[in-house]
């Protein structure tokens, strides 16, 4: 692939400048639509779910609240929480899915791939067989710990030795100590079958019934991390060209990748905690925003950020809407929107290159 | 000449390999089958194998040990070559059949008669038809005029994906007493297995295998693109359609047999190229060897070495997670 070089944009400068403004006019209004679709997916969570609401209501419930109105405190009490955790949280994943597959330059790569995932399901297991934690808004503090120790570990494994991280002994390391975790997990389920019974409702992925506090409380870990990540566009676009091309370009590689996959491990570990293990969204997501923008990072990042966010905030409605007066968890929901998705895309066009 | 010296060099290390993982195999199964409740020598072990004994010795190796120890070692065997060919048709070393979708079309399956049915009678079968049709939807879905290994993987995802959505559905809605066989089958669990079992898993063996050494040549030419193997000669289409069924075959027996036992797949084929190099002929079958080592290590492990008994599956990880951390720490150093 790098055999061919292209022409010195010199030559091609006049041609080419239009071209390429307009085509970033275009990402720029498809990004300001974007967020207007954000918006609307986040009104429609508060106005539908498993219980029947008037627009009124919903309305009142954001301008004029009144808590002595049943529908109000639910729109207020309930929706609103989730939906703000649903943003947040399936935007860090989406931009986390994207930086984790442009730093170990591999499609199947998603952001549970450092064992994030299992390390926060470890920790919660944990937390629940020894302390007898019950609640979502208690295993946000056992699931981070858990998360950040397992990648913690998987970067020592990886980056021992003169080799150094590279993307491959780093996708090894973390399937490796996942598959150790899960096998601790599955171990403590089997000893406590109070344990099973809590722990399966965790890891099936959701937001309901977490209070806002959950989400003030990892936000500060999260919302630096998720900036940080949009500035890593250009890192990501050189590293894709290949380890020996960026190095020749001057990059130190080794720096990027840790940054990079330090900032993922924030991001997914405060997702996970919060939410569980929702997978789905950071494997899918970045490659849907690439099918929508090309291979560019740097609108790849912002896209995906704003896909995950929409993502899981209309799965999450989905699931309230579909299931009522029950309702289906988001995890589930997630899985049924983006993998038809996934799979057309896949049968569109050569995504994955 | 420098060439053919070079591999015909490697080739004889691969065979001495071989053979010391075949003899350390040969020497696992035959302690395995004088552990347990009953201890027995190696020599009562050899005697009841050929059918003299008391009535209760006989009952325990003929009937108990071997089957399990074989089923350990069949399905050990499958679940590592299985992930092999996976993982060099689709040019990706994270590419297993769990991330295919195999498993997880089986598991849904396998999850939802447990859930609704609450019985394991003709399980097995469900199972298999069940991780059939999952490849069968799978491969379908990802057929435009060929295969390409990629749009397989992302089609693999998302197909595992909503089947495993399915499971996490399942196993919420129902009440714990229910869903509790359901998870517990998802570990992956050995026990109980019979002669039956062993059977079909070597009768599956027996035909993928030899088909599947023939084929790791052409596989290898893969790896180095679809352009530079179409001009060496390879029927590329067919090639792979051939290597995905086996790899289909391997891993539909496995999971029907013993539920998704988890990492051999994956992980055993890497361990296998640290130690002997990159895949062909020769490296398959090491891998198989080493693939029924790991396996038949942790099920003796969970049956007699530890306090409480778990599945097998549970182990695998166990077991092979610190010797694979172990290679991967070793091949940093070297490099």
């Amino acid at each position: 692939m790098s055999s061919v070089i292209a022409p010195l944009p010199e030559n091609a400068e006049a041609p080419v400048a239009p071209a390429r403004w307009t085509r970033s006019a275009l990402l720029l209004i498809g990004l300001g639509i974007m967020v207007g679709v954000m918006i609307v997916a986040s009104l429609l969570s508060l106005r539908f779910g498993s219980l029947e609401i008037s627009s009124q209501q919903a309305r009142d419930a954001v301008f004029s609240y009144d808590d002595a109105v049943y529908e109000q405190v639910i729109v207020r009490e309930l929706r609103v929480p989730r939906t703000l955790i649903a943003l947040a949280v399936g935007g860090s994943l989406g931009i986390a899915g994207t930086v984790m597959q442009g730093v170990t330059r591999n499609p199947l790569a998603g952001p549970s791939i450092l064992g994030v995932s299992a390390g926060a399901s470890f920790g919660v297991t944990l937390a629940i067989y020894v302390l007898g934690v019950s609640t979502p808004s208690q295993f946000v503090w056992f699931a981070f710990p858990g998360a950040a120790l397992a990648a913690i570990v998987v970067f020592g494994v990886a980056s021992s030795g003169r080799g150094g991280a590279t993307p491959v002994r780093l996708a090894l390391a973390g399937v490796v100590v996942s598959a150790l975790l899960a096998s601790w997990t599955s171990a403590l389920l089997l000893l406590s079958e109070e344990t099973m019974d809590l722990v399966r409702f965790w890891s099936v992925g959701s937001v309901a019934g977490r209070p806002l506090d959950v989400l003030w409380g990892v936000l500060p870990l999260m919302l630096p991390a998720a900036i940080a990540c949009l500035f890593l566009g250009q890192q990501l676009n050189v590293l894709s060209m290949g380890e020996e091309s960026a190095r020749g370009l001057g990059m130190n590689t080794t720096r990027v990748r840790l940054v990079a996959s330090a900032l993922v491990v924030v991001l997914t570990g405060s997702a996970v905690s919060v939410a569980g293990p929702i997978g789905f969204v950071g494997l899918a997501t970045p490659h849907i925003a690439r099918s929508l923008v090309g291979s560019d990072y740097r609108w790849v990042l912002p896209y995906s950020f704003l896909l995950g966010s929409i993502l899981l905030v209309l799965a999450d409605t989905a699931g309230r809407v579909a299931a009522r007066p029950s309702e289906i968890q988001v995890g589930v929901v997630m899985a049924f929107i983006g993998a038809p998705f996934l799979i057309a895309l896949a049968r569109r066009r050569s995504v994955a290159n | 000449m420098r060439t053919s010296h070079v591999s015909q060099r490697f080739d004889l290390r691969v065979i001495g390999l071989i053979i010391v993982a075949a003899a350390v195999l040969v020497g696992l199964m035959l302690w395995s089958v004088t552990l347990g409740s009953v201890q027995l020598s190696l020599r009562e072990v050899y005697e009841a194998s050929l059918g003299r004994g008391d009535d209760r010795t006989l009952l325990v190796v003929q009937s108990l040990r071997w089957p399990r120890t074989l089923t350990a070692v069949t399905l050990g065997i499958a679940l590592a070559c299985s992930g092999t060919l996976f993982q060099g048709i689709a040019r990706n070393p994270l590419v297993s059949p769990d991330i295919i979708g195999i498993n997880a079309g089986a598991t849904m399956v396998a999850v939802t008669w447990l859930v609704l049915f609450s019985t394991t009678d003709g399980l097995p079968i469900a199972t298999f038809v069940g991780a059939l049709l999952s490849a069968a939807l799978i491969y379908g879905l990802s057929w435009r005029g060929g295969v390409s290994p990629n749009r397989l993987i992302l089609v693999g995802i998302g197909v595992s994906a909503m089947t495993a959505a399915v499971t996490a559905y399942m196993m919420v809605v129902f009440p714990i007493e229910r869903t509790r066989p359901a998870i517990v089958w998802t570990m992956g669990s050995i026990y109980g297995s019979n002669w039956h079992d062993v059977r079909l898993a070597t009768i599956f063996i027996l035909v993928v295998l030899p088909v599947a050494v023939m084929l790791m040549h052409p596989l290898r030419s893969m790896l180095l693109g679809d352009l530079v193997t179409r001009s060496l000669g390879v029927p590329l289409e067919r090639t792979r359609l051939t290597i995905i069924l086996l790899g289909c075959a391997l891993a539909s027996i496995a999971v029907a047999i013993a539920g998704p036992i988890g990492f051999i797949a994956l992980m055993v084929p890497h361990m296998a190229r640290m130690i002997a190099g990159p895949a062909s002929g020769s490296v398959l079958i090491f891998t198989g060897l080493l693939g029924g080592i790991v396996l038949l290590l942790s099920d003796v492990l969970s049956q007699h070495f530890l306090p409480v008994t778990l599945p097998v599956g549970v182990v695998t990880s166990a077991v092979g997670a610190p010797y694979f951390l172990y290679l991967l720490y070793r091949s940093n150093r070297q490099a």
